[in-house]
């Protein structure tokens, strides 16, 4: 199953490697990783997108997370209302007659063009990993020369709506 | 002054180079570089003599004696040279072993680690100094050893170029240490040395590393410096859940079938007596791990001896059969659970351990205690105490004792090596402290040898690292000097770190080293004879060094013994003795460890439990 696990750490030299350490030394996939800083000095964030197993195995995953000096605090807020984002560009082979073409695609997906050369156009989408992926699967007929994602980045909804009203986030639908 | 400007280590065959002296305001600097001359060597080296000021490497030595480190286990070379020139002028604050390997060193830290129950002080230079430590540092990791490790690093302008004798020691240490630092800063230094101590001895210990560049050690420095440190991510649970205990204590008043399982925690905890007054008030059975011997009178009547691959069917039928499991302090591993699918099938298991990590990651629990031992040990003595309805279990468990007792084959002339252990524990009445490395004879060690307190017993786990006995036993030694400390190790480890017999001849220690000569590797031997179909690739060793001749090589007397006889007339001499020994004990190559549970089986499928 694929989760979602926010750590904030203390930024400092090594952390990255010792997480990304920990996690591949006890053979977790790591789907997608983005780190960052965050508003306390200091403080880094990073989310992770990962898949497991099982509940135990990733009850392995925070608690192993969280055994590190310079890990503050692990969440896994898959099952959370949460804002996931995650930003891709995507370099797609296009020629004058079909930018306009490509421009009506991407248009319902509120992504934009940001760079335009003779042979190409380069897109640049944002949103849920999902989102991103659809925007892809519509432009790969066209050719994609080049693609660069960021990975998610998320945290919790400022508002938790109580169990009964909540629907879960899911990365898979 | 620029970083970019550092240059070239001009005699790179050599520990000591030789620096052009040039300071700016990071300090003292390094390097040699002449543009038209190209580099050139300068013969002379100029380390500035510092004398009243203060370097980084005196704030490094000020912390330690702060910390009430009196010991050091170290080998000097070029990226610890300001250290080891602080600790030359700090003189007499501290006790410098050197060892004649870094292995050495660091085993014989931990060997002080485990028996002085504090943290064992490791030095060693950059490049090969530090990754000769690595082996030490997983052995440290695995068991829960508290060290603090200090490697010399190239300064800091250089980090990254391949400069002489660098090694990526964080990179390298990263995974293996329970955490680790590079200083960047002078300022930092106080404070690390205070965490790096603070963290390898409270909650799990375990190993911390502090690499230390050249250039910072040697930097003046005359400012106080306030070492005051903060650790937010860092807060373990010592203290149980109340709802928890309670949970424990219900469990444990139904149980018509409870074992006790004392790993290492209870040694860490200093909760022995705890662990003493707990079973004992319920009359629980006990069994400890590989490392948890000791935490438990092994004499005792409530004692099974040690569970696992090669502890006794009475201890593993106790794991297996029972309804309710108190696993105090241990990691449950792979060698004491045998196949997790037969693991205390049907048990209620309970888990207290002070890392939170190790609860629920091989076996489901159903009582998680995030606990340090002893706390939790506390408050369960507290509770009120019921007469366990359990005399049929502990009539069964009584059975099997007597009826599959540890056994072996007992030739007429020839020494088997469990007779060797058990004469070991005769004449030395069960007071020593034994060290081993891997292996047959480790096993046999922790089969024969019954330790009756904590911290006495001193053996490579988790790692399994052949060569640690006898580094370790040194460590032990120093730690506890008034004890008979005795080195049981085999003929492969022994010859894997055997150059710190200079050590002995040294300081004079009166360290046994007990080789259990099979002339092979022994545990490895018997596997190719049970699994491999008698194939021993590799694994007879027949060509030796004359033991005796090499311990007296070094001074040290060497004793060749080959029959019960003569071990018998020998053995009690050599151990009341207080000089130091290499006994070359002859034993049987084909004994094999019995009883065991072969790979991948479970608890109840013992081979070997009856002759």
């Amino acid at each position: 199953m694929k989760r979602i696990v926010t750590a904030t750490v203390h930024n400092r030299s090594g952390v990255l490697n010792r997480v990304t350490g920990l996690l591949s030394k006890r053979q977790f996939n790591i789907e997608s990783i983005s780190v960052g800083r965050t508003e306390v000095e200091g403080v880094s964030k990073m989310t992770f997108v990962v898949e497991v197993e099982d509940n135990r195995k990733l009850e392995q995953l925070t608690k192993q997370l969280n055994k590190q000096i310079d890990v503050l605090k692990v969440s896994d807020i898959t099952d959370k209302a949460i804002v996931a984002r995650e930003l891709a560009m995507v370099k797609v082979i296009s020629n004058p007659q079909i930018r306009s073409e490509i421009q009506s695609i991407i248009e319902p997906f509120r992504a934009s063009i940001i760079d335009v050369s003779k042979e190409s156009v380069t897109v640049q989408v944002t949103g849920k990993s999902d989102k991103v992926d659809a925007l892809i699967d519509l432009l790969r007929p066209y050719g994609i020369k080049e693609l660069a994602r960021t990975g998610v980045t998320a945290f919790t909804r400022g508002h938790q709506p109580q169990v009964a009203e909540f629907k879960p986030y899911s990365l898979l639908k | 002054m620029k970083v970019k400007d550092l240059f070239t280590p001009l005699f790179p065959c050599t520990n000591l180079r030789a620096y052009k002296e040039v300071e700016g305001e990071e300090g003292l600097f390094i390097f040699s570089r002449n543009k038209q001359e190209g580099l050139k060597m300068k013969a002379q080296a100029s380390v500035k003599e510092q004398t009243a000021t203060r370097t980084g490497a005196d704030l490094l030595v000020e912390a330690l004696i702060e910390q009430g480190v009196d010991t050091l286990f170290g080998y000097p070379g070029g990226a610890v040279l300001p250290i080891y020139d602080a600790i030359y002028r700090a003189e007499g604050s501290f006790d410098h072993i050197l060892p004649r390997h870094e292995q050495g060193a660091i085993h014989a830290a931990e060997g002080y680690a485990r028996v002085a129950n504090r943290a064992g002080v490791v030095i060693g230079t950059s490049g090969p100094g530090a990754t000769n430590l690595v082996t030490g540092i997983a052995d440290a990791m695995m068991d829960s050893i508290p060290l603090v490790i200090f490697t010399g690093q190239v300064a800091k302008g250089v980090i990254g170029t391949d400069a002489f004798q660098e090694s990526d020691i964080m990179g390298i240490t990263t995974p293996i240490t329970k955490h680790n630092y590079q200083v960047q800063e002078i300022e930092e230094l106080p404070r690390i040395v205070k965490e790096a101590f603070h963290i390898a001895t409270t909650g799990r210990p375990g190993p911390v590393v502090v690499d230390i560049p050249k250039d910072i050690s040697s930097m003046v420095h005359n400012k106080e410096i306030d070492s005051d440190f903060h650790l937010p991510g860092y807060q373990p649970t010592v203290k149980p859940n109340p709802l928890q205990i309670n949970k424990l204590h219900e469990a444990l008043v139904e149980a018509k079938k409870p074992v006790v399982l004392a790993g290492s925690g209870v040694i860490h905890a200093e909760a022995s007596e705890h662990l003493k007054e707990f079973v004992r008030n319920y009359q629980l059975p006990v069994t400890t791990t590989l490392l948890g011997l000791g935490s438990y009178p092994g004499n005792d009547d409530l004692s099974l001896g040690m569970a696992g691959m090669h502890g006794t069917y009475s201890a593993n039928m106790a794991l297996y059969e029972c309804d309710l499991l108190i696993n105090i302090g241990s990691r449950f591993d792979d060698r004491l659970t045998g196949n997790l699918q037969h693991f205390a099938p049907h048990a209620t298991v309970a888990h207290i351990d002070i890392d939170p990590a190790e609860i629920g990651k091989n076996i489901p629990t159903d009582i998680p205690i995030v606990s340090d031992a002893k706390a939790a040990l506390e408050s369960l003595n507290e509770k009120t105490v019921k007469a366990l309805d359990h005399n049929e279990w502990m009539k069964q468990i009584d059975q099997n004792e007597a009826e599959y007792p540890l056994w072996h084959n007992q030739p007429e002339e020839a020494i088997v090596p469990q007779w060797l252990m058990q004469k070991v524990y005769e004449y030395t009445k069960g007071e020593a402290i034994v060290t081993t490395d891997v292996g047959q004879h480790q096993m046999w060690a922790a089969q024969y040898y019954h330790f009756d307190r904590p911290n006495r017993w001193v053996t490579s786990g988790g790692l399994g690292t052949m060569g640690y006995g006898f580094p370790a036993a040194i460590g032990a030694q120093i730690a506890d000097p008034d004890s008979t400390c005795v080195a049981v190790v085999g003929d492969g480890g022994f010859q894997m770190t055997l150059q710190e017999l200079s050590v002995l001849q040294e300081r004079g220690l009166p360290v046994k080293v007990l080789i259990v000569n099979n002339q092979a590797l022994g545990m490895v031997r018997q596997w190719q004879e049970k699994f491999y179909s008698e194939r021993y690739s590799e694994s007879i060793i027949d060509t030796q060094p004359d033991f005796v001749k090499l311990a007296e090589s070094y001074n040290i007397p060497g004793y060749f013994i080959d029959s019960q006889e003569a071990l018998e007339a020998e053995l009690p001499k050599i151990l009341a003795d207080d000089k130091p020994a290499v006994i070359d004990c002859r034993v049987l190559q084909k004994e094999n460890v019995y009883p065991m549970i072969a790979p991948g089986k479970g608890l109840h499928e013992m081979i070997g439990v009856k002759p």
